[in-house]
């Protein structure tokens, strides 16, 4: 497989969190955000083409729209409709995989996307509310796109307000094992992280090209397991920036992370 | 029977205090002329019910709401909602903050007359620590713990749609009904604006029939407002008006405040408010979103 020597940070990205969908198998994948939706447009275009999706709005497409506006011509290509009262019945059956970037991801895989700081009955920061987070974390598998890993996103104990369920002894509920949690990988600017350390901790998988593990280290608020060999995170193909820059003609990828830097930073 | 109502008459049958569901979803198909009557009233202490956008953020800013039950406020392209966040931030408003699923449970146990719904959403999350309402209850076939989502009862709801008749026949003709049949249902009254009313005849296709999501006996009361969603958006009608989201975050951080955003633009009526938008057909040529 050849490799190409071109390639952004996002584009790296993209691939790299493709591959969190590889294994799903039918499932409905739902990237929110241009990254996490690319991620699982190049899957179902590739890896994975068993992979559903929805338009973003209410309806299930047998092939991925392009993101953003599309010539007049363009008509998407439904299978089914999928509105949100129907979602739960997808969400709730497990038969589904998420990739979102909360504001907050602790040393258990729980995240945040409600509130920061102050107190519950007066945040320093609203944010969303807990939106879907609670039910996806407890139904199926999630993955985080975080396109500025810093220890603030990865933070030291547990997150302000947690939205979604991770791998917390003391959280878990009655008749609940921790293995019941789905959290698959979590794709950064940095790196490329899972819960496949002892006990679920979390783990280093790949390095961008040009990361040392003391930058991930330095940048996260508890512990990286490290293995003995961490290998550098793979190229994307000729091919995937192909598929990518289709279903991005409107280069929206390029704003996703700061200063759209090259891939390989070596 | 003839539901016809105006917006003036609905706002006088709610009263202080009641807990009222909004229907549609973040910018779309929000009862906002319905919304901006109770802001031109003397309603208080609301309870809000709603998959929330300026709907909830309006009614706050302007000292109506005691409590909101919700899983998100948000304008979706404008993910934080300027005045809801002022009020969490300031620290006087009450918050059941639960799932979106969750909330479609609890409206559907008010809506099926049940006290609960069991699920496992929830479990493991500050929803279930930070509720004290909300219940986590053993399972009489399981060894399981479950959360008890509570029926979300309604004293009202209140729900734009595309097409009425006067029987209170509805309509909704976009991608998405989201949860207004809940709601609806939810409710002891609902009152539905819309932006046609129609003959019944109308629903003899067997086409438009299948797009009507509530039996006419769950409508209260119909209320003809063309462009009464904006600047929310009415599928396949008119999109959600970007320039005005976006003019209405920016005066929560301007001197006016709310007070200016409401000098600008509510006036005294909706024929008022449409003037000071650009009028009835500036709204219905506003463009569909693209995802």
């Amino acid at each position: 497989m050849t490799t190409a020597t071109q390639y952004t940070l996002a584009e790296l990205c993209i691939v790299a969190a493709s591959k969190a969908f590889e294994k799903d198998g039918e499932a409905l994948a739902t990237g929110i955000g241009v990254i996490p939706r690319l991620a699982a447009s190049l899957a179902m275009k590739t890896s994975n083409t068993d992979l559903m999706m929805t338009d973003s709005e209410s309806f299930m497409l047998s092939e991925p729209n392009p993101i953003g506006k599309r010539g007049d011509d363009f008509v998407q290509a439904n299978e089914s409709w999928m509105g949100f009262s129907r979602i739960f019945d997808n969400v709730w059956s497990g038969k589904r995989h998420a990739m979102l970037g909360p504001t907050q991801i602790d040393k258990y895989g729980q995240s945040n996307t409600s509130a920061l700081g102050g107190s519950y009955q007066q945040p320093k920061v609203m944010m969303l509310g807990a939106r879907g987070f609670p039910g996806n974390s407890i139904s199926h598998p999630n993955s985080f796109f975080v396109p500025s890993h810093n220890t603030r996103v990865f933070v030291d104990g547990e997150c302000d307000f947690v939205s979604s369920i991770g791998y917390n002894p003391a959280r878990l509920p009655k008749g609940h094992a921790l293995d019941d949690v789905k959290i698959g990988l979590m794709i950064t600017d940095l790196c490329v992280l899972d819960f496949g350390g002892p006990d679920h901790q979390v783990r280093l998988v790949s390095l961008h090209p040009g990361i040392t593990v003391e930058q991930v280290q330095e940048s996260t608020g508890f512990d990286v397991h490290v293995p003995e060999a961490v290998p550098v995170t793979t190229a994307p193909t000729p091919e995937q920036l192909a598929i990518i820059a289709e279903m991005d003609p409107h280069n929206q990828r390029a704003y996703q992370i700061k200063d759209n830097p090259a891939g390989d930073r070596s | 029977m003839d539901k016809q109502m105006t917006a003036t008459e609905v706002v006088a049958q709610l009263k202080d205090g009641m807990t009222i569901g909004i229907g549609g979803w973040g910018p779309r198909r929000k009862p906002m002329a319905l919304v901006r009557e109770i802001l031109r009233s003397d309603l208080k202490d609301l309870t809000l019910v709603s998959y929330g956008g300026a709907d909830v953020g309006m009614l706050c800013a302007a000292g109506k709401v005691k409590k909101v039950v919700f899983a998100f406020v948000s304008l979706d392209f404008i993910p934080l909602e300027p005045y809801f966040r002022q009020a969490r931030q300031g620290g006087d408003l009450e918050v059941m903050e639960i799932d979106e699923g969750m909330m479609l449970l609890g409206l559907r146990a008010a809506a099926w007359g049940l006290p609960f719904m069991p699920t496992e959403v929830g479990l493991g999350t500050d929803i279930i620590a930070q509720n004290p309402d909300i219940k986590v209850i053993d399972s009489p076939y399981d060894d399981k713990e479950w959360v008890a989502m509570p029926a979300l009862h309604l004293d009202a709801a209140l729900i734009h749609v595309d097409k009425a008749d006067k029987r209170g026949v509805c309509q909704i003709a976009g991608p998405d009904h989201y949860m207004d049949d809940m709601y609806a249902r939810a409710a002891s009254k609902t009152y539905v604006s819309c932006d046609e009313l129609v003959d019944t005849d109308y629903f003899k296709d067997p086409a438009v029939a299948r797009q009507v999501f509530w039996e006419r006996s769950a409508t209260s009361g119909v209320v003809h407002i063309p462009g009464g969603a904006h600047p929310s958006s009415c599928s396949p009608s008119y999109g959600f008006d970007v320039a005005h989201f976006k003019a209405y975050t920016a005066s929560a951080k301007a001197e006016g405040g709310f007070q200016g955003y409401c000098d600008q633009f509510l006036g005294e009526s909706e024929e008022q408010y449409q003037q000071n938008v650009g009028g009835l057909q500036a709204i219905k040529s506003i463009e569909l979103p693209t995802y």
